[in-house]
């Protein structure tokens, strides 16, 4: 039983276009270490929606991988707005995003439901004007 | 059908993955909303669709898919072309419509789902 192996990143709230790199990069690490398929699709897409929410709906945060021996675990951090109703937040189809995120290809209120489908647990710690903290996990 | 195919049927032009177009693939989808092909795709390997903009590339690698293609008219940027190459997935950009370049495709023996799925 080795070391977990722990990734860090940093994203940027201002920049739509690169939401979703941390993501591709988990990706490759994890390729990398020889996980199977369909954990590697599971972690990245889990983590990519998260990611694309604290770019469209917090401006941004912070995420960290830990790699260990049952399972992975993915914290996404922000200092965002927090949310307001978690529950209803977590329904297929509910969003607050603007039309021009829309346009983008998000928004669409898939987000939250998507990273509880493809995870084996997920939390939402979040408070109004402070922030938000989702903790995912897939287990290998 | 191969992905060389495609570009015959829809008189694509290729953007990066030249080198990719004798690989094989069965299955298509469709979409301007890149959560919706991240909550209902299985293993479909070519995404058809408007958007043009980084987040369809990044949604294609998180899918494993092999081959994007921007109908309309849409032309991508070279960093969106760029993110492609990296991540190995075949570009092309057709002038058709996304209703026809999917009919055409599909009359032609591509489907909607692998082998029998859903
Ligand atoms: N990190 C976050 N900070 C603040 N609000 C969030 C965050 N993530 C999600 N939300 C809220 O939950 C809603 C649903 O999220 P989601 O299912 O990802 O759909 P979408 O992102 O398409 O709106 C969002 O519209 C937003 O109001
Ligand atoms: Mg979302």
């Amino acid at each position: 039983m080795g070391e977990n192996i722990r990734f860090h990143f940093d994203v940027d709230g201002d920049d739509f276009s690169s939401a979703g790199a941390a993501s591709v990069e988990v990706k490759k690490q994890l390729r990398k270490l020889g996980f199977s398929p369909d954990v590697i699709r599971r972690v990245a897409i889990a983590m990519y929606e998260g990611e694309i929410n604290m770019v469209i709906h917090a401006d941004g945060g912070t995420v960290d991988v830990e790699v260990g021996d049952e399972d992975i675990t993915m914290i996404l951090s922000d200092r965002g707005p927090g949310i307001a109703d978690v529950e209803k937040a977590m329904q297929e189809g509910f969003s607050t995003a603007r039309d021009n995120i829309r346009s983008l290809g998000f928004g669409a209120g898939m987000g939250l439901p998507n990273m509880k489908k493809y995870t084996d647990d997920m939390k939402i710690e979040t408070a109004l004007g402070l922030g938000t903290t989702v903790i995912m996990k897939v287990n290998v | 059908m191969k992905i060389g195919e495609i570009k015959e049927l829809l008189s694509a032009e290729v953007l990066c993955g030249e080198d990719q177009l004798e690989c094989q693939v069965y299955s298509a989808c469709s979409s301007d909303m890149m959560s919706d092909v991240l909550a209902f795709v299985k293993d479909q390997a070519v995404l058809l669709t408007g958007l043009v903009n980084p987040q369809v590339i990044r949604t294609a690698e998180m899918m494993d898919m092999k081959c994007v293609v921007f109908v309309r008219k849409k032309v991508p940027g070279e960093d969106i072309v760029e993110l492609a190459r990296d991540s190995g997935i075949v570009l092309m950009r057709s002038d058709l419509r996304m209703f026809e370049a999917c009919g055409i495709l599909y009359s032609a023996g591509l489907k909607g789902h692998e082998k029998g799925g859903n």
